[in-house]
């Protein structure tokens, strides 16, 4: 509970800051600082710590907001509120053209890129009329809601403090949502994610937007808090400040950025303050101390400082899931358990790799609620037939049929629409996020509940249902223990059966398991194989790629064996150990 | 525009896209090598020019300062990786490395910066105090992070980038210097009027390309630097050290950097914190070679370079905007119709 | 030096990745001028064992080779040593050609008489590569590029050549030639670590063998003796009545 209320009492804190007896003037005046390069180190936490995506852009989002309201209230006369809405809507659109061009860009083409558009910002703000060059453009009025004006240092400091609680708030909730598990999806997860209907590339640009707005946000306060811009603050040089800030923090959690802005803001003050002293002369000491601090942080702890305080405080803060019961989201088509009808069929599938083929006219079929195993040495093509069937890759040629749907050519994310679900040989969770929130994926396409009603609450009913639905199927493979661990910190054979239960979470007609049994115990796998006959008696489909013999022969209806990327063999588990090409493909032929 | 302006704003093109392309050529080799994307290659270009332009005028530069500094930084840096385990021959090894070699660089440019040697030692001591800063940044800086992510070592380069622009203000100081062209010559071709300092620089760079190209291509150490670039794992497994190769990739990005200053600080003065943009460019053009290839990058350079010339001439103040905006399409283009889902480190 | 000597013992090797041990606890040692092979189904922990051997993984345990303690010891060291490992996935150089690759095997020797002798005598050994010279590495075939893997280890000059699955994807008639080159190695002097899934050829090339299933050593002993024991087709195809018989 003391948990939960202190970002509460910090902020009340902060809040009485200025009504506290000795406090220096200009430490309101940097609080606002503080309070405006933490907003933007805030969509920093979510785009380049959630996200993955690195931005050395964000200056140019501030500057997007400032100019925004400079030129509407010195140009136009709007009063300063009105111009709000009019720079977030222009940052966020402007941010979602630029993503949409740059969030294509792969790797380290993209913060590439971010470079470019912010010097590009940075020397068209420098040398357009429209934007009075570099002398900027000055007298934007100060913040003034229905009379009551922030012009006073100390009101300015409250109304920015505000807005900073505002979105941390939203963040949190953002990220504690459907839409912000498929945003924190992206970091190591994008394959499983898509694996599960959500699209990746959507969720990319929304964090991209997200961050920028944040950053719009602060711009039109700076604008107001200075009364006069120019291009200077917006360039190339302050974004990499506030990535900084974030990673000096650390860029992985909300306190990270509010701690690395404090940080940074301050200490510089103080180094300007000092530093000159010290040394004598002029020079630009800030900046060379910041270098080498900034890479002392990533050399010495390359997470940032905030876990290292959170560890000195001894307190983890992670949002509990309750269990409650709750409506839970169901597919609308359901198996009919009657009519057995095919979940699968492959026919004469190939993939090609260059010169080597993986997969050779591969052809075989699955029937509803029937067990088959698809067996064959290494390097035999099994997963790389798993990842042509779920869309992952795609094929080279023949036909791949689910639920009677040629899907040739469809997205992982589509084909898992008719109620396709799998799990990974390289088991694929997302890092960081806890055990149920990992399966709660699974139900990404069960629920609706879009970015705005995430960040505002109001999908709390839905949540409820998902999270209801991914402790039951925790409890399924045995893991309802585990539930809030953070789901890397389970032992890899437990964290298959995660897989397991994120997969099931789908409601799936055709489940895909490769390599189920490895790494669990004698007595896991039999628990195991219990579940899966019981997902089969429920109607279900599996397709499983495994190793284990003992397991595959026990459980298996049916067996197709692969060699060299062809079928060698069909038939049931008796039939296939002593088929002689299994023996030989296996243990291979006297040399 | 009369063809002559034409061909001038050509010739100017080209000239400054040979700089670019031996800087986009550093790139290039640091990142397959190491992965690192060199920013602070444009601090060499500055310091490479400030440090010809002091010894010009008979002072010692702030380079040795710098070369010092890092030195002992870098001995430091790895006296602590060996606290455990470290034979005495590597301890020795490290020290002359890092702190007695610096020393007599230092001294002997301590010694002869006064007298005011003729312009081939002034270069070549330039050379030898700027290019080594490279290799103790690199044992400073980059090797602790080995096992870092593309990104993170991005950051670092941007920090150290900082840094360095920093340390150049105090070791350089704000006023800006030009040094003496390295031919005086000058002849006209038709319409156009050709500095030697402009074939100097293109008959340099040539020369030095073709080096480069012998290098990686005769020689079993410049094919183990393809090879590290190629499969990491492959060449260590042949017992390519991958400290060997990426010390080797430094130091050859220092060199080439320190030239590309000296030859362009004759055409326009250089401050402290000129070489960012001039990098930048060398930059556009590595990236649109895909960081991997030194053809495509060699032509972007040339590209980048004569796009930049013309720009300043239809619209001088958009220059800059009109040479990075070309990347962002270019690196379209590049990363167009490769959709394979991939999960980043 | 007697046959009898081990190059290379291990004591309790085990390697974890993360909280998992895919190799527990496992003791060999590899006798000097012998093929020791290392079997087992998929998964058993057999790539994750040479490659900790050769330090691409750490691992605890003890390593000696050639009498020297391998604890600290990098990558390149222990090629320095003489280990010299072919990876399951080859690792070539594949946008250069086989001289290349072959050459940059023989890194740490070049400039010396023996990398020139030992190129010419791989150049005899692999005819194939030879005919393809100035090909690039990566348009070789599947046996192409496993024999170039096998040369370019060859170049460092090693006294042990590990193999990691040798046979994998190939067809019958090349695997024997390539055990057929092992075979000469041997001979010549090299001692070779084999992993294998195929296990009856490895069996009849090698002089003694370890059996592992799940990160353990579950039957080790002379290859002869190997050879005919049920347990070994128990643990591949999982017919447990085998294995009580």
């Amino acid at each position: 509970m003391t948990a939960r209320l202190a970002p509460l009492a910090l902020a009340a804190l902060a809040a009485a800051l200025p009504l506290l007896p000795g406090v220096p003037a200009f430490w309101v005046t940097l609080g606002s600082y503080v309070g405006i390069a933490a907003i933007v180190a805030l969509g920093i936490v979510v785009l380049t710590g959630v996200a993955a995506v690195v931005s050395f852009g964000q200056a140019m989002f501030v500057g997007f907001g400032a100019y925004t309201t400079a030129i509407l209230t010195t140009r136009y006369g709007w009063p300063a509120f009105a111009t709000l809405p009019v720079a977030i809507a222009i940052t966020g659109l402007l941010a979602w053209g630029i993503g949409a061009i740059t969030l294509r860009l792969k790797g380290h083409y993209l913060p590439v890129a971010t470079i470019a558009w912010n010097i590009s910002f940075f020397y068209l703000t420098g040398s357009l009329d429209f934007f009075r060059r570099f002398d900027g453009i000055s007298g934007i009025p100060p913040i003034d809601l229905l009379g009551f004006s922030f012009s006073d240092p100390v009101r300015f400091y409250l109304l920015t403090l505000a807005a900073l609680v505002i979105f941390v708030a939203i963040t949190r909730n953002l990220l504690d949502s459907r839409v912000g598990r498929s945003v924190r999806a992206l970091k190591g997860g994008v394959i499983a994610a898509e694996s599960f209907g959500v699209d990746t590339g959507r969720a990319r640009i929304l964090a991209f937007v997200y961050a920028a707005i944040l950053a719009g946000v602060a711009g039109w306060l700076y604008a107001h808090f200075q009364r006069a811009i120019n291009p200077s603050p917006f360039n190339i040089t302050a974004s990499i400040d506030y990535l900084l800030m974030a990673v000096a923090g650390g860029v992985g959690q909300i306190g990270g950025a509010l701690l690395g802005a404090a940080l940074v803001t301050i200490v510089r003050d103080k180094l300007q303050d000092v530093l000159p002293l010290l040394v004598g002369t002029q020079g630009n000491y800030e900046s060379i101390v910041f270098g080498f601090v900034l890479i002392l942080i990533l050399q010495f702890a390359p997470e940032g400082l905030w876990p290292h305080l959170r560890a000195l405080t001894g307190r983890r803060v992670a949002r509990a899931h309750p269990a409650q019961s709750a409506a839970e989201p169901i597919r609308a088509e359901r198996t009919d358990l009657a009519a057995r009808r095919e979940v699968l069929r492959v026919e004469a599938l190939r993939k090609t790799f260059g010169g080597l083929v993986a997969v050779n006219d591969l052809g075989f079929s699955v029937a509803q609620g029937e067990i088959v195993g698809l067996i064959g040495p290494n390097g035999a093509g099994k997963s790389t037939s798993f990842n042509l069937i779920t869309g992952v890759l795609p094929a080279s040629g023949g036909r791949i049929t689910v639920m009677g749907q040629e899907v040739g050519g469809w997205p992982a994310r589509r084909i898992a629409t008719l109620g396709v679900a799998r799990t990974f040989q390289h088991v694929k969770l997302v890092h960081g996020m806890s055990v149920i929130e990992n399966v709660a994926l699974g139900s990404h396409l069960l629920g609706r509940a879009g970015a705005i009603a995430g960040s505002l609450r109001l999908d709390r009913a839905e949540e409820a249902g998902i999270f209801a639905k991914a402790r039951r199927q925790l409890e399924r493979v045995g893991l309802a223990e585990q539930a809030e661990t953070v789901a890397s910190e389970l032992a890899l054979g437990q964290q298959r059966l995660v897989e397991i239960a994120r997969a099931l979470c789908l409601d799936p007609l055709l489940l895909l398991l490769d390599e189920p049994a490895a790494g669990l115990r004698h007595a896991e796998k039999e628990a195991l194989a219990d579940l899966l006959r019981r997902v089969r008696a429920d109607g279900v489909s599996v397709l499983l790629v495994e190793h284990d013999m003992d397991f595959v022969m026990g459980l298996t209806d049916r067996l197709v064996v692969m060699n060299f990327g062809a079928e060698l063999a069909q038939g049931r588990p008796a039939e296939i150990q002593a088929n002689p090409l299994v023996v030989e493909a296996y243990l291979g032929s006297a040399a | 525009m009369d063809l002559s302006i034409a061909l001038i704003l050509l010739q100017d093109g080209i000239v400054n896209a040979a700089i670019y392309a031996l800087l986009a050529l550093a790139l290039v080799l640091v990142f397959t090598v190491t992965r690192v994307i060199y920013v602070p290659i444009g601090e060499f270009v500055s310091f490479g020019a400030l440090t010809l332009a002091a010894l010009e005028a008979g002072r010692v530069p702030g380079t040795v300062w710098l070369l010092l500094i890092f030195g002992i930084a870098a001995a430091a840096v790895e006296l602590w990786s060996l606290r455990q385990g470290g034979s005495g021959r590597r301890i020795v090894g490290c020290l002359l490395r890092n702190v007695v070699g610096p020393a007599i660089i230092a001294a002997t440019v301590a010694l002869l910066a006064p007298a005011k040697p003729g312009q081939l030692v002034q270069v070549l001591l330039a050379l030898a105090v700027t290019a080594p800063l490279s290799l103790v940044l690199y044992d400073t800086v980059y090797r602790p992070l080995a096992n870092a992510t593309v990104l993170a070592l991005l950051i670092v380069s941007v920090a150290l980038h900082f840094a360095l622009v920093g340390l150049g203000l105090i070791f350089f100081g704000a006023e800006g210097s030009r040094t003496a062209a390295l031919s005086g010559a000058s002849f006209t071709i038709g319409p156009v009027f050709v500095t030697g300092q402009s074939v100097a620089i293109l008959a340099l760079t040539a020369g030095l390309i073709v080096a480069l190209y012998l290098f990686f291509d005769r020689t079993l150490v410049g094919k183990a630097l393809r090879a590290t670039a190629v499969n990491r794992l492959g060449a260590r497994l042949v017992g390519i050290s991958p400290l060997f190769s990426a010390r080797l990739a430094f130091g050859l990005a220092g060199l080439i950097g320190a030239l590309g200053g000296i030859l362009v600080s004759p055409l326009t003065t250089i401050y402290y914190d000129t070489g960012f943009l001039i990098g930048l460019k060398g930059f556009v053009a590595a990236i649109i070679g895909g960081l991997v290839s030194y053809p495509i990058a060699a032509g972007a350079a040339i590209l980048v370079g004569v796009l930049e010339s013309y720009a300043s001439f239809f619209a001088s103040e958009l220059k800059e905007v009109i040479v990075f905006m070309l990347i962002v399409p270019i690196l379209l283009v590049r990363s167009y119709g490769t959709t394979v889902l991939e999960d980043e480190e | 030096m007697s046959l009898s000597a081990s190059l290379l013992e291990v004591e309790r090797l085990s390697v974890a990745y993360g909280r998992v041990e895919a190799v527990r606890e496992i003791s060999l040692s590899v006798p000097e001028g012998a093929i020791v092979t290392i079997l087992g189904p998929n998964g058993a922990g057999k790539t994750t064992l040479l490659n900790a051997l050769m330090g691409i993984l750490p691992a605890r345990g003890r390593v000696r080779f050639a009498g020297r303690d391998l604890a600290i010891r990098t990558i390149e060291g222990r090629v320095a040593d003489g280990m010299s490992l072919v990876p399951e996935k080859r690792e070539l150089f594949v946008s250069m050609t086989v001289e290349d690759n072959l050459r940059l095997g023989g890194f740490r020797r070049r400039g010396t008489a023996a990398f020139d002798e030992t190129l010419h005598r791989m150049w005899r050994v692999f005819p194939r590569l030879a005919e393809r010279r100035t090909q690039l590495a990566g348009t070789l075939s599947g046996g192409e590029r496993q024999m170039l893997a096998m040369a370019r280890a060859l170049m460092s000059g090693p006294k042990l050549l590990m193999l990691d699955e040798p046979s994998l994807g190939l067809a019958p008639l090349i695997v024997r030639e390539i055990f057929r080159i092992v075979a000469e190695l041997r001979d010549a002097g090299v001692s070779i670590l084999l992993v294998e899934q195929n296990a009856r050829a490895a069996l009849e090339l090698a002089d003694s063998g370890y059996v592992l299933e799940n990160g353990e050593v579950v039957l080790q002993g002379p290859a002869v003796d190997l050879r005919g024991d049920e347990r070994v087709v128990a643990t591949y195809l999982g017919i447990r009545a085998a294995a009580g018989a």
